[in-house]
């Protein structure tokens, strides 16, 4: 098991590094002279001149990555080329805003997903199963957004019952922050539970079909506890997986919910950068982002392990 | 879910069971999904057509006086903010939707196929090491390479579905290595090596053919996914920009005027759910169709 | 049929079925089916794939798949109501607890996740046969230790992945067995295994069985294995008993021509004048599609226009045959 949990480590490192230049190259390199995007191309020769020095893009590019990348371990992404602010702390402090929504939102999704899928794989080939699948096929279907826009008609604007954007951490005040959070959080979570709803209703099916289900019953458990006592830890194996997969989809999800509800999260620090052709802000966001879906498909790689005994042996 | 592999499917396991009354239901059940997805795709892509020769309005027209009129007979769904009809709009949006999805599908598709097949076929090694890059990018999703996509090239339409395209190339790659990898495990292709055929003839002549089902059910998949990214980054400013007509774009509008307008959203929203679910519902049952693997549970 | 009427009354049934038939929408996958075991008694049912016998199996224990149904009746000693109309919660009080099951693919048949002993301790606990998590830990290796698994304290402790096939089946057993039942079901338990196992595990089942007085189910397709286990026989075929009888008698004069055929198929001495091996013509119908009237009759070498109709029992519930030609009747001479 240790060399095993060595050798997925390894991998994610490998990762990190590959993503790094990646990343890096796409940002800094394919655009050209990050001073003269920065300052456009009217600039004088003179102005971008003393913008390469001041920032040190005159010196050799391998030089750049290696400062730029060593100092991401503590969180150093260097300074803006437009505002001049350190890039770290802002990235922390919008990650935290996201964090939050991302949780929520995964928590909606998964009392959602759950019972829904458990439900319509339970009763699967009779009305209500077929009628719960649809109801996931179709709330797949819709994006995000548009759920978020459709809550803020209904409920902020038709009922006036909650605010239809906006952030107040929670510290500060936590019913406001609440009342913000639930909005945003609905229409991330709703429709990742109804993606999530599938899930578990196929893993769901399968682990009813299994030999080992039958026997639990034949020991004398009744349906519904041998699915609750064999069944679901089963089937929490697959799930686990796509869950952690799903929470990289939730938080590249959460940039465009950010902008229906105007959170002041990772999504709109990085459209902003955009906006401002803050390349180096962009490329510390993007990096932020690339490295938390490695290191969540690197925990749910290790959770796996730990879940299933099977793997465990295997190298 | 390899955890799962060595249990022998449901039904087909218990000799007791006729194997006809285990799986007549899903049998039932396949050309709903593939009817239904059907007819979503087919209505879509009519209402595109259609708009290449007629559409109601001009849907580009601005009309001062036209300002954000309510749903009658003039207007079927209405007027946006600047007095275009919102029915034009959307089916020429249904242009932008379809173009978005084909091209990034095909990019992804063109790419992705030959290359999985490629890596399938190579020696172990280098196959698993090519793999472990390609698993790397699936760490880019679609919308954020498209947001980088942006910030380097500028937004347009045209960067959208190159940047989707691109995002979707490991999918493809995938798919076709690990069809390509139980292709290559057969009987036939054993007998075919044996019999001296190179590898470029038998990836022709076994491979492709037999991956070609799982390539069609990941395409839909993929168009799905693309309808949704496009529709998002319009949403955002990133995707097909104005005055072009685009779902995503269209919702953006809307938001804005969720205040005055709370349902504005409805019409484009319903049109990108609409595709989405046909693209998906297609995929499903062209998934049970197509995949050789489904056929082989069952037959067993 | 000397040796039967040398037989004492059979004792008081511990399980009769009367009348069983499992349906899926109208079609009948097991029909009209009686047969009762007394305490202790061994009884083998055996038939191809397809024939019925493990559904008879699930029926009794109540774990046929949803989209079956079961009608008749089956009683079990002791227990007021009838089995088919009991609620499902009366049903799971019952099985693991006076049902015991062993399923044929052991491979299968245990919860992945879960270390085999607390597997065993689970089903001393559901019925309240031990009081606390030590007791029934303790009571499991004791099981374990029954089934001659070497070092049931180590076995315990380990996942059904580290363990073979025969020592999987073994751990079944051992739970099947854990409270003690009044019917032992056994599925096919040894076609599975290595043939080498087998045998022991065809002992095992029996020390079992024997040590609690249990009565057996043997359900196999393999008349020898059968033959060393049990009692008495029940021929199935398409759904429905064909014949039953006591060992000795029913495998020295079978009556029904299925019989027969099982058993010259299963003879590997007897070859016919051409030097095949026999087999019994043609092939279980797919789907469960059998005939009207005599199930076996697109199948029978004395087929004809009489097959059309089913043709009764003929003999006691124990002993006796469905066939309108049965061998020793005088009827099937001039036929076949």
């Amino acid at each position: 098991m240790l060399v095993q949990l060595a050798r997925r480590t390894a991998i994610l490192l490998a990762s990190l590094v590959v993503a790094s230049i990646l990343v890096f190259w796409f940002m800094w390199v394919l655009p050209g002279d990050p001073a003269q995007v920065a300052l456009g191309t009217g600039a004088t020769e003179e102005a971008v001149a003393e913008m390469q020095a001041r920032f040190g893009t005159d010196r050799p590019v391998p030089v750049q990555y290696l400062d730029w990348v060593t100092g991401l371990p503590q969180l150093d992404f260097g300074q803006s080329y437009v505002t001049g602010a350190a890039i770290g702390p802002l990235i922390i402090d919008r990650l935290l805003v996201s964090l939050w929504l991302i949780g929520a939102g995964m928590l909606v999704a998964l009392v959602i997903a759950v019972p829904l899928g458990t439900l319509s794989a339970v009763h699967h080939r009779r009305p209500l199963g077929t009628a719960l699948a649809g109801v996931s096929q179709v709330g797949i279907a819709i994006p995000n957004f548009l759920a978020g826009i459709l809550l803020i008609g209904l409920v902020s604007v038709s009922w006036q019952l909650l605010p239809a954007g906006g952030w107040v951490p929670p510290d500060q005040d936590v019913v406001q922050f609440l009342r913000r959070l639930l909005l945003p959080a609905l229409s991330l979570g709703v429709i990742e539970g109804a993606v999530l709803a599938r899930y578990v209703r196929s893993t769901v099916l399968n682990v009813l079909r299994e030999d080992f289900l039958r026997t639990a019953r034949a020991k004398g458990l009744t349906p519904g506890r041998a699915l609750v006592r064999h069944g679901l830890r089963n089937a929490a194996v697959p799930v686990v997986t796509v869950l952690g997969l799903q929470l990289a989809v939730l938080l590249v999800g959460a940039v465009v919910v950010e902008r229906v509800f105007v959170v002041p999260g990772l999504g709109s620090l990085l459209l902003d950068g955009v906006a401002n052709r803050d390349l180096l802000l962009v490329q510390g966001v993007v990096m932020v982002l690339v490295v938390a879906v490695l290191l969540l498909n690197y925990l749910v790689d290790v959770l796996y392990t730990v879940l299933d005994p099977r793997l465990r042996a295997t190298a | 879910m390899s955890s799962f592999g060595p249990a022998p499917p449901p039904g087909t396991s218990d000799p007791t069971l006729p194997v006809g009354a285990m799986s007549s239901g899903a049998r039932r059940s396949l050309p709903a999904s593939l009817l239904v997805g059907g007819v979503l795709v087919g209505a879509i892509a009519v209402t595109a057509l259609v708009s290449l020769l007629w559409t109601p309005h001009d849907p580009l027209l601005v009309e001062g006086s036209q300002r954000l009129q309510g749903p009658g007979a003039e207007y079927w769904f209405g007027t946006d903010r600047f007095g275009r009809d919102v029915v034009s709009r959307l089916m020429v949006g249904a242009r932008t939707t379809l173009l978005v999805g084909v091209v990034a599908v095909g990019i992804a598709g063109l790419i992705g196929t030959p290359l999985g097949v490629l890596m399938g076929m190579s020696p172990r090694v280098l196959g698993e090491t090519v793999m472990r890059f390609n698993d790397l990018l699936l760490a880019f999703p679609a919308l954020l390479l498209a947001v980088m996509f942006g910030a380097v090239y500028g937004s347009s339409t045209l960067t959208a579905m190159i940047a989707i395209g691109i995002a979707s190339i490991p999918v493809f790659a995938r798919v076709a290595r690990s069809g390509t990898l139980q292709v290559l495990a057969s009987d036939y292709v054993l007998a075919a090596r044996s019999a001296g055929r190179g590898p470029l003839a038998i990836a022709v002549r076994h491979v492709l053919p037999n991956i070609s089902g799982l390539v069609i059910v990941q395409a839909s998949v993929s168009f799905a996914i693309a309808v949704l990214a496009e529709a998002a980054l319009s949403f955002l400013g990133f995707g097909t920009q104005p005055p072009t007509p685009s779902w995503g774009r269209m919702l953006q509008e809307a938001q804005e005027l969720v205040a005055v307008r709370p349902f504005q959203a409805v019409a484009p929203g319903a049109s990108i759910a609409l595709a989405v679910l046909g693209f998906n519902l297609l995929g499903d049952g062209l998934r049970d169709r197509l995949d050789p693997r489904l056929d082989d549970r069952r037959g067993a | 049929m000397g040796a039967v009427s040398a037989r004492p009354d059979p004792p008081p049934a511990v399980l009769d079925v009367a009348g069983l038939s499992v349906r899926t929408g109208d079609h009948a996958l097991v029909e009209d089916v009686s047969f009762h075991l007394g305490a202790g008694e061994r009884v083998g049912l055996i038939g191809e794939s397809g024939s019925g016998k493990s559904l008879t199996a699930l029926a009794i224990m109540g774990l046929l798949p949803d989209e079956l149904s079961a009608s008749g009746h089956i009683r079990l000693r002791e227990v007021e109501r009838d089995l088919l109309s009991a609620s499902e919660t009366e049903r799971s009080t019952l099985r693991g607890d006076r049902l015991g099951m062993v399923f044929q693919e052991p491979m299968t048949a245990l919860n992945p996740l879960m270390r085999v002993g607390a597997q065993v301790a689970e089903v001393l606990r559901i019925h309240g046969a031990v009081s606390g998590r030590e007791a029934a830990t303790d009571r499991a290796r004791d099981l374990l230790a029954a089934v001659e698994l070497p070092d049931p304290e180590r076995i315990a402790r380990r996942y059904p992945h580290q363990l073979s096939g025969g020592q999987r089946q073994r751990v079944m057993l051992a739970m099947a067995l854990a409270n003690g039942p009044d019917l032992l079901i056994c599925d096919e338990p040894t076609t599975a295994l290595d043939v080498t196992v087998q045998a022991q595990m065809l002992k095992l089942i029996d020390d079992g069985v024997a040590a609690r007085d249990s009565a057996l189910l043997f359900i196999s397709h393999d008349l020898a294995v059968v033959a060393t286990v049990c009692d008495r026989i029940l021929v199935m075929y398409g759904g429905r008993i064909v014949e039953a009888g006591p060992t000795r008698a029913l495998l020295t004069r079978p009556r029904h021509p299925y019989t027969e055929g099982l058993m010259a198929a299963s003879d590997l001495e007897a070859v016919d004048a051409a030097g095949r091996l026999p087999t019994i013509a043609g092939s279980v119908p797919p789907d469960g599609r059998f005939p009207d009237g005599c199930v076996f009759r697109n199948r029978c070498p004395r087929g004809d226009d009489a097959c059309q109709a089913w043709p009764g029992w003929t003999g006691e519930q124990h002993d006796g045959v469905a066939c309108w030609y049965p061998s020793g009747s005088g009827r099937e001479a001039g036929r076949g």
